[in-house]
């Protein structure tokens, strides 16, 4: 692939890329959050059309309408979400679309006899009558390989193959990687586990905001050499913090917050005894790449998802909370991630949207809502916030980003929260906006409130936090103060198991 | 790029299509009278008018329901069986039981229409929380388990009165579905007194409030504190107390209750809250939109009764009607997405 560009409406997410992958080689595709690969890799497979640039595959040009054009010419990609239909069996899944046979029936014993021999190329012992939901997680996604290569493919894209298995299960993955390399057949390996890098790839790529940092021979390069180009994004502004403005009075306390894996839903992130403590007055970061557990963890401490075990403590004292209103009745609030889905009802006015969690304060007779204190709720708010609408009636829909945003902030502090956890407090939010809401956060620390601040952009956690916890893959991995700390420190801590110096 | 709080200078202008689409079903409504007045004199006399009122001041009741139900982006297809049940057990309360059957006229010696009138709100409700829990307890989706009890209370009706029909109250009973305070009829009161309620629990209380997030985006609701199945489950019971008070105001107008009663009415009543501009969707929609909707309804049947469509034919425009009003929302709809 060279030159590759591709621009969405206020963000260029790639911008004159340029990747190779050689015949039978195993490539590591790297980049931060956000950096651009998915993009990438949506163009690889065919899924999205580049605005620019061109892909050329065996020494043929190829220009990829679709998923199905990009198989027809040997390039598969098995999604971290596999795409397999639990309640039809193996041989049904590896050939779904193109069964064998003639025009309208379907050649069962045909199906079978080929998935039984694709099954043995990558040594999966399963009967290919069985149904998918049956088998474990490795072994769905072994079928998703055994159905790659009944396309006959030439190159199979793996975004986060890793993620899901065990350690045994990942090593049974290498030894079918490898003899597919024998085969001749390519596998591009995106991953968050670096080590996995040095243990399976010859080479690899980098990308970071949308841009080729580097690629090379894995021999050639060290882990601490991945992790600096990694790393460095360039965000553009950000508040300056000075001073910190915590006490040493603990608002909340995490302790030993654990979620296994159940059958019914594989691809759900566990937690693995998560704990931590935020103090009043403090910003607390938490860091990690996508799947580490940092929502899992802030929607667990909010009663949002159920946990197996762990307890939370509010100044000091446990409680019990097993849903949002039970967090909200602790003074604990929840910025969510995706402010569109789970934050904001687009179709209500912002008046309606503000006050929706302090019904108590608006209300008159008890359960009356009156219009002249919400309305002079949503005054002081504007005024405070400086969010910027026409009226109080508008739709909050129509509202920018950033707006929206500092009125789901305001939902939280008309309630007067002790801990609010801001979760990506800004996505898809314009620089100017972006300032504004570090700022924001940054006074809701200095009037004692304990803020929790999750998000994928190192730089943010960075300027805003006081202490910073990273995780990974469910457990905290490290804690380190947030003054002073590099983000190759941080990245270390975010992709390595056994964490070591950078 | 500056944050000028607004996305577009258009959404703060006037919106043709926002207005049309709010206004529209009065705006039709208007016309259709018009229509009709020009083609059949008849049809604008005051006497006519208030009968159609009153032909749809039960439906009107149920749509009231509807509307609170249809706001959480779900929907009641039992309500024509569970008023029929309902109307049975308030005629038999007022027949003092069930061998008193077919005795007519003011001689039954039976509790009185209060006791009736409670007792088909009680099974209304009853009826209605039973599918609540089901939907928000055992999770199984509004459509099957109203289509269940949909089937469940009409055979409940069917069995109480052993298929045969209730009949002849006392003047105190009737009054309530045949008198007139004034020239206006008695359930009109009774409905336009209920939509003016509903109104202001929709629009001025915690609850409304709740019934809009909920609809609009359960997800968000939750995260916001609300105990979404709490108020899932109070809007079907909400939906109970309208099909019992109807069953009671219906028996009332008939002077006789039957398992048969109110066939075909979850569709009247769907189709009156829908073209009122209630989306399907949940979150968006109005009383008064209802109250439009159900006259838009009561006009367009009784236009088409004054000029000889069969009744066939009816059934068959109400069908029509669902569809395109479905259409019409779903359009506005995607239209609300891109804004």
């Amino acid at each position: 692939m060279s030159g590759i560009s591709k621009s969405f409406p206020g963000v260029k997410a790639l911008e004159n890329v340029d990747f190779a992958v050689g015949a039978a080689e195993i490539h590591a595709f790297l980049g931060e959050n956000g950096a651009g690969k998915s993009t990438l890799l949506k163009i690889l497979s065919g899924a999205q059309p580049p605005d620019t640039g061109t892909i050329e595959f065996n020494g043929q040009q190829l220009v990829l309408a679709s998923p199905q054009d990009a198989q027809r010419h040997g390039i598969v990609t098995i999604y971290q979400e596999f795409t397999l239909a639990p309640d039809m069996t193996v041989a049904e899944n590896v050939f779904v679309g193109r069964e064998p046979g003639s025009r309208f029936f379907v050649n069962h014993a045909r199906m079978e006899n080929e998935t039984r021999n694709l099954c043995k190329r990558i040594g999966l012992d399963r009967d290919p009558a069985t149904r998918v939901r049956d088998l474990s997680v490795a072994e769905q996604q072994m079928v998703e390989i055994a159905r790659a290569l009944s396309m006959k493919s030439r190159l199979i894209v793996m975004d986060e193959p890793t993620s899901a298995l065990s350690r045994s299960e990942v090593e049974k993955l290498y030894l079918i990687v490898r003899a597919l390399k024998a085969e001749g057949i390519s596998t591009i390996f995106v991953t968050h586990r670096l080590e996995e890098v040095f243990e399976i790839c010859d080479r690899y790529t980098v990308l970071r905001d949308g841009r080729h940092v580097g690629a090379g021979r894995v021999a050639d390069t060290s882990l601490e050499g991945i992790i600096r180009m990694m790393v460095g994004r360039d965000v553009g502004l950000l508040a300056h913090r000075q001073g910190s403005t915590a006490t040493g009075e603990v608002a909340l306390e995490a302790r030993s917050l654990s979620r296994r894996r159940k059958a019914t839903d594989a691809s759900a992130i566990e937690l693995h005894d998560v704990s931590f403590t935020v103090h009043k007055g403090e910003i607390l970061g938490i860091a990690g790449l996508v799947g580490a557990g940092r929502t899992e963890s802030a929607r667990a401490i909010f009663g949002a998802d159920l946990i197996d075990s762990g307890e939370v403590l509010v100044g000091g004292k446990p409680v019990s909370i097993k849903s949002p209103a039970d967090a909200i009745r602790n003074g604990i609030g929840l910025v969510p991630e995706d402010r569109k889905q789970q934050a904001l009802f687009l179709g209500l006015a912002i008046r309606t949207n503000l006050s929706m969690a302090a019904h108590d304060r608006i209300s008159s007779w008890g359960s009356f809502i009156s219009t002249s204190k919400e309305k002079a709720l949503v005054e002081d708010f504007r005024k405070a916030l400086n969010i910027r609408m026409a009226s109080g009636d508008q739709l909050v829909g129509n509202l920018s980003g950033g707006n929206q945003q500092k009125v789901v902030l305001a939902r939280w502090l008309a309630l007067r929260p002790s801990v609010l956890i801001v979760d990506e407090p800004t996505r898809g939010i314009d620089v100017g906006a972006k300032v504004e809401v570090h700022n924001l956060l940054i006074e809701m620390a200095k009037s004692g409130i304990a803020i929790i601040v999750i998000s994928s952009e190192l730089p943010e956690i960075m300027a805003l936090s006081d202490r910073i916890v990273t995780m990974r893959e469910g457990r905290v991995t490290g804690e380190v103060p947030g003054p002073g700390t590099s983000q190759e420190q941080l990245m270390t801590l975010m992709t390595l198991s056994t964490p070591k110096a950078a | 790029m500056t944050d000028t709080g607004l996305k577009t200078t258009a959404s703060d202008s006037f919106d043709a299509f926002g207005f049309i689409a709010r206004f529209a079903p009065l705006i039709f409504l208007l016309v259709l009278m018009a229509v009709f007045a020009i083609l059949e004199p008849r049809f604008l006399s005051s006497i006519n008018l208030f009968n159609v009122m009153r032909q749809v001041s039960i439906t009107g009741l149920l749509a009231i329901g509807m509307t609170f139900v249809i706001l959480t982006a779900g929907i009641d297809l039992s309500i024509g069986s569970l008023l029929a049940f309902a109307g049975l057990v308030a005629a038999a309360v007022a027949k003092g039981g069930l061998q008193d059957r077919f005795t007519v006229g003011d001689d039954a010696v039976g509790y009185g229409w209060q006791l009736a009138a409670l007792a088909a709100i009680a099974v209304g409700l009853l009826g209605g929380y039973l599918q609540g829990f089901a939907i928000t307890r055992l999770k199984v989706p509004p459509f099957v388990v109203t289509l269940g009890g949909m089937s469940v209370f009409r055979g409940a009706a069917l069995l109480f009165a052993a298929g045969g029909p209730i009949s002849g109250f006392d003047k105190a009973f009737t009054w309530w579905g045949q008198g007139k305070i004034g020239p206006v009829p008695v359930p009109v009161i009774i409905f336009l007194v209920c939509a003016i309620i509903a109104h202001i629990v929709l629009r001025h209380m915690r609850f409304g409030r709740r019934v809009y997030a909920v609809g609009g985006n359960p997800e968000a609701a939750r995260l916001s504190g609300l105990n979404v199945n709490a108020i899932t489950c109070a809007v079907y019971v909400i939906m109970g107390f309208f099909a019992g008070l109807g069953a009671f105001v219906l028996a009332a107008r008939l002077n006789s209750a039957e398992a048969v009663a109110g066939t075909g009415y979850e569709l009247t009543v769907i189709a009156s809250v829908v073209i009122g501009g209630t989306s399907l969707f949940g979150g968006v929609g109005t009383i008064f939109g209802t109250v439009v909707g159900t006259i838009l309804i009561g006009v367009l049947l009784n236009g088409l009764v004054l000029m000889n469509v069969s009744s066939y034919v009816q059934q068959i425009i109400i069908g029509v009607i669902i569809v395109l009003a479905v259409a019409f929302d779903t359009f506005a709809k995607s239209r609300r997405k891109r804004a």
